[in-house]
């Protein structure tokens, strides 16, 4: 049946204010995840700036040491759980995975609005218990005994505003998987789908193994703050160890829940601006799944100064090494799809060359952390800051910025502004490895992480770093001012700027209610550039030929 | 076309196309989030043998239970279980009151297991913060009981909506299945329970 009207347009409010509604459009939700998530990004940077400011002198002058752990807390906690692993997931996946496998919506939508509704007032409980009851004092790992003895309230409300977080989380992996697996077009098979979908699915396999673990450790570790029970409390006979293993068992797969998604991602941005096919379809998505795999059996690889006994230490840096091999096979098919490929440097492309960049050098400090020797000299120093943040900003934000560049003209028929674009690229790029490459070095000669004073031998390299910082905020405006004025102003971009071939392009710009004007289409080779299309064997129906029939082929 | 015609043709349309689009995997998503809710209990699970190994109790503690109570409730449990599956059993026959009567059945072993809880948690010699085996007993036995109350309101709700010419039918089974492999789950749960914190 095929309408020229929009089916359920009439039901949902229209314009901006759909927005602010309980909208079930996977479409609204996804854009609510990333504008929402991206609010978050700039408290969570607010407060890293804040960090940053304290670092400049060795003394602690800027903040009081009491608020720097709240601030500290609070900058780990936002940009995790309320900026990277929603939009990550929550809106790059919500707008895109229905589009992949030929849905008009994703398999549970009011599920899916009240996963992303449990978000903002969850965040709004943590901001708000810095003013209101003084914030959490023990980082996001919250270990106890620290979080059993810093002030009570705040850290009861931290563990709240995560399991709410936690449960949105699992909420829309549970609608990823449905989604990905129950709902494809007919005809469509799971080794024809865009690499996001393995990633999601992937990521979300991920979500609903570990999360919940993490929500039933954060209930006894409430107990153990308001009825003074002993689990994790050594002085009253519990084991503390337990809630590192525990937690781990979830944060060492959320760094994969952080970063599986930005691999789909660039998967599906590379080709598209290299105009060549996505190398190693199938050794992507089994490196995919050995990722996942492997991902849930190296928790304890945090936790090699915990008292670890041999074994456990020599099976857990194996497990992660290992890890490395399916990371290295994506990291050479990315490298093999832009070899000889017909490569256009825009902001979308660079971001993704500085994504490869930054996460190789985050990978191999990683390989070098799993190694026990190495990482008792390093563990809880500036060293592990500068690893994590070359996976989750190198990695992660980067590949963020060039899904925002690639799919702006999807989401709203205008182009972003390049040469504004490209500032954007170079400060960010610059601010990144200015801020955090020195701190390496500053953990390797012995500078401890999470405290506002420092031994006065560190103050220069904490002075370049912090130089980074500042470069990295002011990276925000000119991406702020080009979001903002080429919603009106930019350049009319068309349905498919790109020419790319995957199935949200080929559908108009920005997209109709349920997705299509009449069926959705067959993609059989959503990356089947640089071949002429009699080559490919395709139904005469499929989307691939729909698009030439409408656009020409200008490939 | 006025618009209250074109909202008719709309709602219609939407319609159509979720029925050929949006295939019912309500009873795949549950599952999807009985594994995620399984693996809470994996976690309380894997804590409480990784306490038993290697946190010795105070002395004059020990993990010795009561054992006629709990044996009993896991019994209730598992008729429970079966009693549930006669009431599918009946529905689908299209046999409403029999269905109501095996249910209702169901709701009473579910409550009286709860009662035997209670008992048992009375009957005690420890509190929840004696020692780490009281603390963690208390928190997976709550933790499942919670499981058990809600599952006892959904069935006494299932119960409600299988009256004839109520919700559930032969046409419409979800909410009775939902709430079967739910109740399915929280036995399942029950049995690696018992034999872990009782006869272990």
């Amino acid at each position: 049946m095929t309408l020229s009207l929009n089916p359920s347009e009439s039901l949902q409010p229209q314009g901006w204010l759909r927005y602010l509604s309980f909208s079930t459009d996977h479409k609204v939700i996804g854009l609510q995840y990333l504008v929402c998530g991206f609010l978050f990004y700039l408290i969570g940077g607010a407060l890293a700036g804040a960090i940053r400011t304290e670092l400049v002198t060795p003394i602690s002058d800027f903040l009081p040491r009491e608020t720097y752990n709240e601030v500290l807390t609070l900058h780990g906690t936002v940009m995790i759980f309320l900026w990277i692993v929603p939009v990550v997931n929550g809106a790059f996946g919500n707008y895109l995975i229905p589009f992949y496998v030929g849905a008009r919506d994703m398999a549970f939508p009011r599920l899916n609005a009240v996963a992303f509704w449990l978000i903002p007032p969850a965040g709004l409980l943590l901001i708000s218990s810095y003013f209101v009851t003084g914030a959490a004092q023990s980082g996001w790992t919250a270990y106890p005994p620290l979080s059993i003895t810093t002030p009570a309230t705040g850290q009861i409300i931290w563990i709240l505003s995560v399991l709410l977080l936690g449960g949105s989380s699992i909420f829309g992996g549970i609608n990823f998987i449905a989604t990905i697996l129950k709902l494809r077009r007919p005809g469509l098979g799971l080794m024809q789908l865009p690499m996001y979908c393995w990633a999601m699915l992937g990521t979300s396999i991920l979500v609903v193994l570990s999360t919940p673990v993490l929500a039933g450790t954060l209930v006894l570790l409430s107990f153990d703050i308001i009825a003074h029970t002993g689990f994790f409390n050594p002085a009253l006979g519990g084991n503390a160890v337990v809630y590192q293993h525990l937690f781990w068992f979830y944060s060492h797969p959320a760094v994969y829940i952080m970063v599986l998604p930005a691999f789909g991602l660039v998967s599906e941005i590379l080709p598209v601006h290299a105009r060549k096919p996505l190398f190693g379809y199938t050794t992507m998505v089994y490196s995919i799944m050995a990722i996942v795999f492997l991902g849930l059996i190296v928790w304890a690889h945090h936790m090699f100064t915990s008292g670890t006994p041999p074994w456990m230490r020599l099976f857990f840096t194996i497990a992660t090494a290992f890890i490395a091999v399916p990371t290295g096979i994506k990291f050479f098919n990315w490298l093999a799809t832009l070899w000889g490929g017909k490569i256009s440097l825009n902001t979308a492309m660079l971001f993704c060359c500085g994504f490869i960049v930054n996460f190789v050098f985050g990978g191999i400090t990683g390989v070098a952390l799993a190694q026990v020797p190495f990482d008792i000299h390093v563990h809880d120093t500036y060293f592990v800051v500068g690893h994590f943040h070359y996976i989750v900003y190198g990695g992660t934000v980067f590949v963020i910025f060039a899904s925002i560049y690639h799919w702006y003209p999807k989401v709203t028929g205008r182009l972003l502004n390049e040469p504004l674009g490209q500032l954007h690229f170079w400060l960010t790029f610059v601010g990144f490895n200015l801020c955090f490459a020195p701190q390496h070095w500053l953990g390797l000669n012995g500078m401890p992480r999470r405290v506002a004073e420092y031994d006065p031998q560190f103050t220069l390299i904490n002075q370049f770093s912090s130089a980074g910082a500042l470069l990295m905020a002011i990276s925000t405006f000119p991406f702020l001012i080009n979001v903002v004025m080429s919603a009106s102003n930019g350049a009319p971009a068309g349905d498919n700027p790109w020419n790319a071939l995957t199935p949200e392009w080929l559908t108009s710009s920005p997209p109709p209610v349920e997705n299509w004007h009449g069926e959705p289409p067959l993609v059989h080779e959503p990356y089947g550039y640089g071949v002429t299309p009699g080559e490919l064997s395709l139904e005469a129906s499929s989307g691939r030929d729909l698009w030439n029939l409408g656009q020409g082929d200008q490939r | 076309m006025t618009s209250l015609q074109s909202e008719s043709l709309s709602q219609h349309a939407g319609e159509a196309a979720h029925a050929e689009g949006h295939g019912d995997h309500r009873i795949f998503g549950l599952a999807t989030f009985l594994v995620a809710d399984g693996m809470t209990f994996a976690g309380f699970f894997a804590a409480y043998l990784t306490f038993r190994a290697v946190n010795p109790l105070p002395s004059g503690h020990n993990y010795e239970l009561e054992l006629l109570l709990p044996t009993l409730n896991t019994l209730l449990l598992l008729v429970s279980s079966f009693t549930f599956h006669r009431a599918g059993a009946a529905l689908r026959r299209g046999n409403h009151p029999l269905c109501q009567r095996w249910l209702l059945l169901t709701a009473a072993l579910g409550f009286s297991f709860l009662a035997g809880q209670m008992k048992e948690y009375f009957s005690l010699p420890f509190g929840l913060t004696d020692n780490l085996f009281a603390s963690t007993f208390y928190a997976i036995t709550g933790f499942h009981g919670l499981h058990v109350t809600l599952g006892g309101l959904m069935i006494l709700i299932v119960w409600w909506q299988s009256r004839e010419g109520g919700r559930i039918s032969i046409d419409n089974q979800f909410p009775l299945e939902a709430a079967e492999l739910y109740w399915h789950f929280v036995d399942g749960i029950w049995v690696i329970l018992y034999g872990l914190l009782y006869l272990l």
